[in-house]
C-alpha cells in the first residue's frame, strides 16, 4: 500500500482540504438561515453565533489552503513540460489531455475554469466570516445583511464545487502521479 | 453610499467594506484572466512563478486587490452606516464579473492571434 507524494498532495489538496470545505458548508448555511429571533431565543441566538464564527473561519482558512496547495504545490505537477519528442505523456497530465481530441476540454474548459474560478472561494468566504464575526448576535435582526451574506456564502460553495467537481473528475481521467 | 446618520448599533461600514473588496478581488481575478487572454505580454507580466504559469499572477493581483482595498474601505467606511442595499448591489455585480471573466467561453472571446 504506497502513494506517491505527488498524489498524497493531491489527495491532502482535493479529498482533505476539498471536499471538507464543501462538506462543511452545509453546516454554515444552515446556520445562517436559521438565524432569526423569531426562530431562536437570545441564549439560542448567541450559543450559534459561536459555533458559526468557528465554522466559518475554519471554511475559510480551509478555502485559503485549498487554492494555495492547488496552485502552487499540485498546479505545476499538473502543466509541467514534456522533454521534446515524449511520446509517453502519462506524467504530463495537460498535455495528456491536449494530445486527445475526446479529452482536450477537459483541459479547455474543465482546468481553465477550475483554476481560476476557485480563487473566489476563500475570498467570498473570508468576506462571510468577518461579517458574521462583527456582527455577532445582532446578524439575527439584519435582515438585508444576512440575506447577502448567505449568497455570498452560497456562491462561495459553487466556486469551491465547480473546482472540486472537475478537479476530482480531471485526476480520474489524467491523474497526477 | 454617501454616510447617513449614525445609528446606536454597529455601523455597517466595516462590513460594507469587505463586502466591496471581496468583489473587487473578484473582478480583479476575472479582469486579469481576460486580460491575460488578450495580450501575450500581459500573461507574460503575470507569470510570476514559472512552475505555475500565468496563474499566479492573475489570482495574486486580485487577492492583493481584495486585501489592500479592505483595508483601504475599511478606513473609509468604519464608523459609519452607509446605503447597504446599493453597496450589496455593487458587491454582487462584482462578484458576477469576477465568475464570468473566469469562464473559459466568455474570457476565450478576447484571445489575442
Amino acid at each position: 500500500m504506497t502513494i506517491s507524494v505527488r498524489e498524497a498532495w493531491t489527495v491532502l489538496h482535493g479529498m482533505l482540504f476539498g471536499a471538507a470545505f464543501l462538506l462543511a458548508f452545509a453546516g454554515g448555511l444552515a446556520g445562517l438561515y436559521s438565524l432569526r429571533p423569531e426562530w431562536v431565543t437570545g441564549e439560542g441566538v448567541k450559543e450559534r453565533i459561536f459555533r458559526l464564527k468557528v465554522g466559518l473561519w475554519s471554511i475559510a482558512v480551509i478555502a485559503w489552503a485549498t487554492v494555495i496547495s492547488g496552485t502552487f504545490i499540485v498546479y505545476p505537477w499538473y502543466r509541467a513540460k514534456p522533454p521534446e519528442g515524449a511520446t509517453d505523456l502519462t506524467e504530463y497530465p495537460r498535455y495528456l489531455l491536449l494530445a486527445d481530441p475526446s479529452k482536450a476540454e477537459w483541459h479547455k474548459l474543465g482546468m481553465e475554469w477550475k483554476e481560476h474560478v476557485g480563487w473566489l472561494a476563500p475570498i467570498a468566504a473570508t468576506v462571510v466570516a468577518f461579517a458574521v464575526t462583527y456582527y455577532g448576535s445582532a446578524l439575527a435582526k439584519k435582515v438585508g445583511e444576512r440575506r447577502t451574506l448567505m449568497i455570498f456564502y452560497i456562491i462561495s460553495f459553487a466556486t469551491a464545487a465547480v473546482a472540486g467537481v472537475f478537479g476530482a473528475f480531471i485526476n480520474k481521467i489524467a491523474p497526477i502521479r | 453610499m454617501t454616510p447617513q446618520t449614525m445609528n446606536e448599533e454597529l455601523p455597517n461600514g466595516p462590513v460594507v467594506a469587505a463586502l466591496i473588496a471581496g468583489g473587487l478581488g473578484s473582478a480583479t481575478i476575472g479582469l486579469m484572466t481576460v486580460l491575460a487572454e488578450a495580450s501575450q505580454s500581459i500573461m507574460n507580466a503575470l507569470n510570476w512563478w514559472n512552475p505555475a504559469g500565468p496563474l499566479t499572477g492573475k489570482t495574486l493581483v486580485g487577492v492583493i486587490i481584495f486585501f489592500v482595498s479592505w483595508i483601504v474601505l475599511h478606513f473609509i467606511f468604519r464608523g459609519k452606516n452607509v446605503n447597504f442595499a446599493r453597496a450589496a448591489t455593487i458587491a454582487l455585480i462584482l462578484l458576477g464579473l469576477g465568475i464570468l471573466g473566469t469562464f473559459p467561453p466568455f474570457f476565450k472571446l478576447f484571445a489575442g492571434e
